[in-house]
């Protein structure tokens, strides 16, 4: 156990020494709350889990014999009777871009104290996250009208669907959850729960929602691009 | 702690981040609304995703002005990722083609 005292370390030796310093000297090895590199290594684990999922979906997708279906024309939408490919998944892109920017300015402005701006800041994410995963639930209801399954579809390759619907599912839980954890913390701050003590808790938030913003990044670029 | 100390950075720099994410994510899509195939659009698609996830990582995530010590914790364990990736996509060769031969028969 190390003392909360046992402050003699500095951490400030840059580079590769210090990263020496870091790990042998007799003190903590993180210079962070104990909360942050908790949810760093849980990111790490979380980062494994959707690596599996994608790597498993390449895999079925490369030994798949039957066509691959075309996300472009799947997730196309009609507007004024012309189809838009993809119009759904990128607004949906952007909605979340949207809410990494806010959230990384709600963690900007708890450090600086400005506790009423966090909180708004932290609750229009958790409502940009909110519409993102209604209109993931409105894809959802579309693709099983039109017959998709987790065994089958009407227009190819049947392990599109299983792909589909875990790795899609997989993100949309998160979102969920990390919508109520938002909620959850924007209550907290504001009722001064953290009233003395510094506001690192909204950081290690936005490291989650922004880590959930990074694993979008991926399944658009092969899910739905690719 | 030095961390807190080095979260003060402009209001603007998450601006221009969040900027350069929406430039970034209208070129990807413009790579399907144009209908960009073959090699050419696998190589836009990384193209415009590995920036969009390095800044992500490093600017929103912080993880440039940490110390080395969690940069390494995060970033060594992801060449296991890479060896999992080389392998299934050499099994899914393997499969592909075993397919091949014995699907049709």
């Amino acid at each position: 156990m190390i003392s909360e005292t046992d402050k003699s370390a500095t951490y400030t030796e840059p580079g590769v020494a210090g990263l020496v310093s870091d790990w042998a000297a007799d003190r903590q090895t993180f210079d962070m709350p104990w909360g942050k590199i908790m949810m760093w290594i849980f990111l790490l684990s979380d980062t494994f889990i959707f690596s599996v999922f994608l790597v498993s979906y390449m895999n079925v997708r490369i030994s798949a014999t039957d066509p691959w279906p075309n996300a472009s024309e799947v997730f196309a939408l009609q507007i004024f009777g012309e189809y838009v490919p993809l119009l759904l998944i990128a607004i949906m892109t952007f909605i979340l871009i949207t809410s990494s920017g806010t959230m990384a300015m709600a963690v900007n402005y708890a450090y600086r104290g400005d506790i009423k701006k966090t909180v708004w800041l932290i609750v229009a994410t958790a409502l940009f996250g909110a519409s993102f995963v209604g209109m993931q639930a409105f894809e959802w209801s579309k693709l099983i009208e039109e017959g998709v399954r987790p065994w089958g579809n009407p227009w190819g390759a049947s392990q599109f669907g299983s792909a589909f619907f875990m790795i899609t599912g997989f993100h949309g839980l998160h979102v969920t959850g990390g919508v109520i954890y938002l909620l959850w913390t924007a209550r907290r701050v504001s009722s001064g729960y953290y009233e003395g003590k510094d506001l690192a808790i909204v950081e290690i938030a936005g490291l989650y929602w922004h880590f959930v913003d990074l694993v979008w990044v991926f399944i658009f670029a092969f899910f739905y691009l690719w | 702690m030095s961390e807190t100390a080095s979260q003060q950075h402009p209001i603007g720099l998450y601006l221009k981040i969040w900027l350069l994410l929406f430039v970034f994510s209208a070129f990807s899509y413009a790579v399907d609304y144009y209908q960009v195939q073959g090699a050419l659009r696998w190589t836009l698609i990384l193209i415009f995703m590995f920036p969009k996830a390095g800044l992500i990582i490093s600017i929103s995530m912080h993880v440039r002005w940490e110390r080395l010590s969690l940069k390494y914790v995060l970033f060594l364990p992801l060449t296991a990722i890479a060896v999992l990736i080389i392998l299934m996509a050499i099994e899914g060769d393997y499969t592909y083609l075993t397919r091949l031969l014995f699907f049709d028969r």
